[in-house]
């Protein structure tokens, strides 16, 4: 499957192992974007036609030009998450202007959770979310496909368990 | 969850499992779905959306093997079974350790809250003693309908004396009649029917009227212990008692007990924390207890003198009301502004003093042991190995003479581990606290490009890390050492926004248990990243030099 940051193989041992997220999640913010964007400017265009002078009609491509820009921001976010499973702790690193890199020991997880809302569903995506005794801690994957979410959410658990290590 | 550890919340699909044992009969099932506060709620609602058929597959794998006993669940309000509560413990499942479990009844329970003999035939252990509080408590509510009323008046003071001029005898006395016996009643049925217990395991507690409630407070995962005495209880000479656990909130406090009584539960509940035998644990007794530290009340008042806020809300409550006098010459708005700048100055001064009066800290085998106050009197015990993280504060004034240490432990109020003393007085209690910690001297400043990020106040970051702590510094002129042992850290965290991307530089965050997050600002990038990497390897291992829970095991 075609993943986001390629999947980095046969390098150094003691490098992690990067996962990207597959496209799903790139997909599904691109449509709603598109969506979103393209009805604002119909609504727009209409009204600035219907009551507006004419040369303002103009206007109603911003919101073209808004998703053109958001389409590629999209893609870069979407570029930037990926997530590692080492042997003891699970990396994940995201954000472009902003980056982000957050290292959770499998042995403090306490909860690990795998959310889905009506939209994700239908897209066929899950999120994992993971909590440890510290509420700052903001260990998410987004974006997953459901099976690959299933699998994490057991394999951490059961690492979780072995590594257990509490307050 | 996984689908290996046992999930209560399932429960519904288990009653069509054929191998569940026949005699999990009508009573014991409305025990089941009775965990309206279980955290797995959200985890198990989700699960069937993001995989289809997710459901059934972890419903057979908690199956037979798994699902705790269903007659310990047809026991009384062990509803939340021993075997699930362990499981729930080792991680990977509930959120903040899943330290006390709650049942809010009324709306679920229908079998009448279990006779204390029922919950003994139930769990086939010893009879519990459930006991009651001091016969005292009632009273503490009797002043509650005057709170009221003087609040009222205080909040609006004319419309209280209109009221009042009002008011003639009779309606006073059919008043008094109505709320005095109402209050009286009211303390009286609470205090009726609030028990307490302590099993093996657990602290539990049952109360409320109409809505009950029954909190288990599971002893191994026992953060700290309270016994505090307001100014009328001494008095009275009863105490309060509280067992600080992540999740527990006011209502979960024992008030109020006989002052003997509160200390001896208090050594009891600590021993069998520690792990002592369960025949053993009453007759323990209170550990023998090490004086670290006492603070002289000269020195307490001369550094609350010494502090800028004491003086700069003593000034604000002054020159303001003088300033409004000026310019509305109203005595009400002098007055209404005039008072709360008062109290705040009050309570940061003098306040501090008699809250911080006769300071005492000691070492015994159960833990820290912290004694303060002079009106009211508190007692608080923090066992080994649960403080979070701890700040070395040095306001201005200060430096060079004294320091105050601050410290976090998770579900406890406390906060303050030395209110003041000199700076190797308060190390040596911080190497008692965490034991084989020294207190790294002189923190690393970040490279000097840091000044493009954050002018002036990079001079006052700083970190470093020694093989016991994490420890950064910040504040230019009020200077904070923060302090995360490695085996408390959570998780760690490298962020870097795009000016600091440009600088080279990057911030690393250690997150503690208690809701701390200690940052390493403006660290050069690449030291940022190696810090990242060596950080996780440290908290990873550094658990396994720490003190079990139980630490006397």
């Amino acid at each position: 499957m075609e993943t986001g940051s390629v999947r980095t193989e046969g390098n150094a041992p003691g490098e992690p192992v990067w996962t990207g997220l597959p496209p799903g999640l790139l997909r599904m913010r691109r449509l709603l974007l598109v969506v979103w964007l393209g009805l604002l400017a119909v609504v727009a265009g209409v009204l600035l036609a219907l009551f507006a002078p004419p040369g303002w009609v103009a206007l109603a491509l911003l919101p073209l030009v808004l998703a053109g820009w958001g389409w590629h921001m999209l893609g870069r976010n979407w570029r930037s998450w990926r997530y590692a499973e080492r042997a003891d702790d699970l990396l994940i690193s995201r954000g472009v202007l902003w980056r982000e890199e957050t290292v959770v020991p499998y042995g403090r997880m306490q909860l690990v959770e795998v959310t889905s809302g009506p939209l994700e569903r239908h897209f066929r995506l899950a999120g994992v979310q993971l909590h440890t005794a510290a509420a700052a801690t903001d260990a998410r994957i987004p974006g997953l496909d459901p099976a690959e979410a299933e699998r994490l959410r057991d394999r951490l658990t059961e690492l979780g368990e072995a590594r257990s290590a509490g307050l | 969850m996984s689908t290996a550890s046992p999930d209560p919340s399932v429960s519904p699909d288990l009653s069509a499992d054929p191998d569940l044992p026949a005699h999990l009969d009508a009573s014991a099932r409305p025990d089941l779905p009775d965990l309206p506060a279980h955290p797995d709620v959200p985890d198990t609602s989700a699960r069937p959306a993001a995989v289809p058929g997710g459901l059934p597959d972890a419903a057979a794998g908690s199956g037979p093997a798994g699902f705790p006993s269903p007659t310990a669940g047809a026991g009384h309000d062990g509803s939340v079974p021993d075997d699930g509560g362990s499981a729930r413990g080792d991680g990977g499942s509930v959120r903040g350790d899943g330290d006390s479990v709650r049942e809010d009844g009324g709306s679920v329970r229908g079998d009448g809250d279990s006779v204390p003999g029922d919950s003994a035939a139930g769990l086939g252990e010893r009879p519990l003693s459930e006991r009651r509080l001091h016969p005292v408590t009632p009273f503490r509510r009797a002043w509650a309908p005057v709170a009221v009323l003087a609040g009222w008046a205080v909040h609006d003071p004319g419309q209280a004396q209109e009221q009042l001029t009002r008011l003639t005898t009779t309606a006073l006395l059919v008043g008094l009649a109505v709320i005095v016996p109402g209050a009286a009643l009211y303390g009286f049925l609470s205090w009726w029917f609030t028990h307490f217990a302590v099993t093996d395991t657990e602290l539990r507690i049952r109360t409320g009227l109409l809505f009950r409630r029954t909190a288990h407070i599971r002893l191994e995962r026992l953060q700290a212990v309270d016994i505090t005495q307001p100014l009328l209880a001494r008095v009275a000479g009863v105490a309060k008692l509280k067992l600080d656990v992540v999740g527990t909130d006011d209502k979960d406090e024992l008030a109020y007990l006989g002052e003997g009584e509160a200390r001896r539960l208090r050594a009891e509940l600590l021993a069998r924390a520690a792990g002592f035998a369960p025949e053993a644990a009453s007759e323990v007794g209170e550990a023998p207890v090490r004086p670290l530290l006492h603070v002289p009340p000269g020195v307490l008042a001369a550094s609350v003198l010494l502090t800028g806020t004491t003086w700069a809300s003593l000034a604000a409550a002054l020159v303001v009301p003088t300033l409004l006098w000026f310019a509305t010459h109203s005595a009400w708005t002098v007055l209404a502004t005039g008072l709360p700048l008062l109290g705040a100055a009050g309570a940061s001064s003098v306040g501090r003093f008699v809250g911080e009066y006769d300071w005492t800290v000691g070492e015994s085998p159960d833990g820290l042991r912290i004694d303060h106050g002079l009106l009211d009197r508190a007692h608080e015990t923090v066992p080994p190995g649960r403080v979070q993280t701890v700040r070395i504060v040095e306001p201005l004034l200060w430096r060079g003479r004294w320091v105050r240490v601050e410290l976090d432990v998770a579900g406890s109020s406390n906060a303050v581990l030395v209110p003041v003393a000199p700076r190797e007085v308060a190390y040596a209690v911080i190497a008692a606290v965490l034991p084989g910690t020294t207190v790294p001297a002189l923190p690393a400043r970040p490279p000097r490009r840091a000044g493009w990020c954050a002018p002036l106040r990079w001079r006052g970051y700083g970190l470093a890390v020694t093989d016991a702590v994490f420890a950064t510094r910040r504040g230019l002129l009020r200077r904070r050492l923060h302090l995360v042992p490695h085996a408390k850290v959570q998780s760690v965290r490298l962020t870097q926004g795009p000016w600091e991307r440009f600088k080279g530089l990057a911030d690393v965050h250690v997150d503690a248990g208690a809701g701390k997050t200690v940052t390493a600002r403006l660290r050069d990038a690449g030291e940022a990243a190696e810090l990242l990497r060596a950080q996780a390897d440290r908290s990873r291992t550094g658990r396994r030099e720490a003190p079990p829970d139980r630490w006397m095991a």
